[in-house]
């Protein structure tokens, strides 16, 4: 995991390493004496507070996905609805951590709705009495509003969501993902494996296109030491609503996935 | 940089998974097939997928005395092709990065890969409005031969994102050539009835409301979904399929 700064020297060793501040390329870095003293390396201080927030939350489960588009935000929605359906007392709260692409306002139906601030913090969106929604997308003016924004931004803004949304009570804590395996994830997995994280569900498709992103999201996992709750395999079929054939994408390739 | 590349094309889409590398590969193997000098680019550094629908996985960029070469598809070296998977040693590994580094392995790409003389470089991008796009635009505004082509799929949850990325292109700067709409429809190949998986018409109506044109909707085709993995050009294999009469007009109209 690299902790370089965006605005570093070259040559940089990181705040995280062992030479920060004492590397020749320190010289003359203006953060030289923060990275020797050796406050830089200190673990970030929002860990702590995550954990004290998310305490009243038992499950918290990752929705990941290397590819785009395979359908991890309908998952997500499915799943927590599932969830919240099963039982009236138990509390399902889904965070969406795709900032550039917030698709969870739409697929729940909260679109335009607004969430406030209060002194415990903001409060979600409920989709019903037992599912609540946090995303950017509550956030927008407009929905052609992009947000351009580069990795440590998109970071802090995970880093408010856990931090500073007042969720109550939780059974489960979904995370809904963009695809990839970059900042945001690499953000919510550290913030998270402090507090408690039980693993991820990765979403794929048929396609080999696709599995190629996947086993990659797989091998991530893995090396962030995260578990792998287990695979949903999405569009596997269709069936013709006038004829009744059913047609298989390449069918099943998701179950080789699960060897691994 | 990009001196000797006569127009640059870039391939967004604010959504996953809708069809930006299909396109990518489909119209450099058209704009190919039509003789011109085609290169490839692919900055989806954690999801590169050209590779493999290129058929090319498992090849090697060498140092050549101007730069990278890159991978060519053709003896004639026609179609060039650059990503990051060319770099990896398995294609298992994933690319754990942050964004400063992304960027950095983004500007190499731009700065140090010798294309020679090409026709079109077309650029392939991960989803989203963040730091692969912001450097690519940074690096390409003093590119005055570069514009974009948007891909959608028709149903609202991808237009809604797609929304996005036009925003990001007029913020920019970049000049949208036009919107593709992919996943139109699906006819089925036992009795032709023609059902809209993902419901119909979101690309038209998106490009009509933005002002944008319209380049024409590519439906499911099962035919075209098996030529990924091979490097095929869907306008040589199946000539009278829809997918080839959209890629035929669309490298037609970027003649010049």
């Amino acid at each position: 995991m690299s902790s370089i700064p965006e605005n570093a020297p070259q040559h940089c060793p990181g705040t995280q390493s062992e030479d920060a501040g004492k590397a020749s390329a320190c010289a003359g870095c203006p953060n030289q004496n923060i990275c020797a003293s050796g406050e830089a390396s200190r673990p970030d201080p929002a860990i702590e507070l995550i954990k004290n927030r998310l305490s009243n939350v038992k499950h918290k489960i990752l929705i990941l996905s290397g590819k785009g588009g395979v359908g991890k935000s309908t998952v997500t929605s499915l799943l927590g609805h599932g969830l919240a359906a099963r039982n009236a007392n138990m509390n399902v709260g889904i965070l969406d951590a795709d900032i550039c692409g917030p698709s969870q306002p739409r697929v729940l139906g909260v679109r335009g709705e607004q969430v406030h601030n209060s002194g415990s913090g903001w409060s979600p969106v409920y989709v019903t009495d037992n599912l609540s929604l946090m995303s950017i997308g509550f956030l927008l003016g407009s929905p052609d509003d992009a947000v351009i924004w580069r990795g440590p931004k998109k970071n802090g803004m995970i880093k408010q969501f856990l931090s500073e949304v007042d969720w109550g009570q939780l059974d489960y804590l979904l995370v809904d993902t963009p695809p990839g395996t970059s900042d945001e994830h690499l953000s919510a997995v550290q913030y998270l494996l402090g507090a408690g994280l039980s693993g991820a569900v990765v979403v794929t498709t048929p396609q080999e296109v696709a599995l190629l992103d996947v086993r990659k999201e797989i091998h991530f996992c893995n090396k962030l030491h995260l578990t792998v709750l287990g695979v949903v395999e999405n569009m596997s079929l269709f069936v013709c609503p006038n004829c009744k054939v059913s047609v298989t994408g390449d069918g099943n390739k998701a179950h080789n996935l699960n060897k691994r | 940089m990009l001196d000797y590349v006569k127009r640059v094309i870039l391939v967004l889409s604010g959504k996953g998974g809708v069809g930006k590398s299909t396109v990518s590969t489909q119209l450099a193997l058209t704009l190919k097939e039509s003789g011109y000098r085609v290169g490839l680019l692919d900055i989806d550094l954690c999801g590169p997928s050209v590779p493999y629908i290129l058929n090319l996985e498992g090849q090697s960029i060498h140092q050549g005395p101007y730069g990278w070469v890159p991978v060519y598809l053709d003896n004639e070296q026609n179609l060039g092709v650059m990503s990051i998977a060319f770099l990896l040693e398995s294609r298992n590994d994933p690319v754990i990065w942050r964004g400063p580094k992304k960027t950095a392995m983004i500007k190499q790409f731009l700065e140090d890969v010798c294309w020679d003389e090409l026709d079109f470089l077309i650029i392939d991008t991960p989803p989203g409005t963040s730091d692969e796009h912001i450097t690519v635009m940074e690096n390409l505004r003093q590119v005055p031969q570069c514009s974009a082509i948007l891909v959608t799929t028709p149903q609202q949850v991808a237009i809604e994102d797609v929304r996005k990325e036009i925003t990001f292109c007029k913020k920019t700067g970049i000049p949208i050539l036009g919107i593709i709409e992919n996943m139109s429809g699906y006819e089925c190949p036992n009795c032709s009835e023609c059902t809209n998986i993902f419901s119909s018409g979101g690309g038209k109506s998106l490009a009509e409301i933005a002002k944008l044109k319209f380049l024409g909707s590519v439906p499911i085709d099962p035919r075209v979904g098996k030529l990924a993995g091979q490097g095929i050009a869907a306008v040589k294999e199946f000539p009278d399929s829809k997918t080839s009469k959209v890629f035929g007009e669309l490298a037609q109209s970027l003649a010049y």
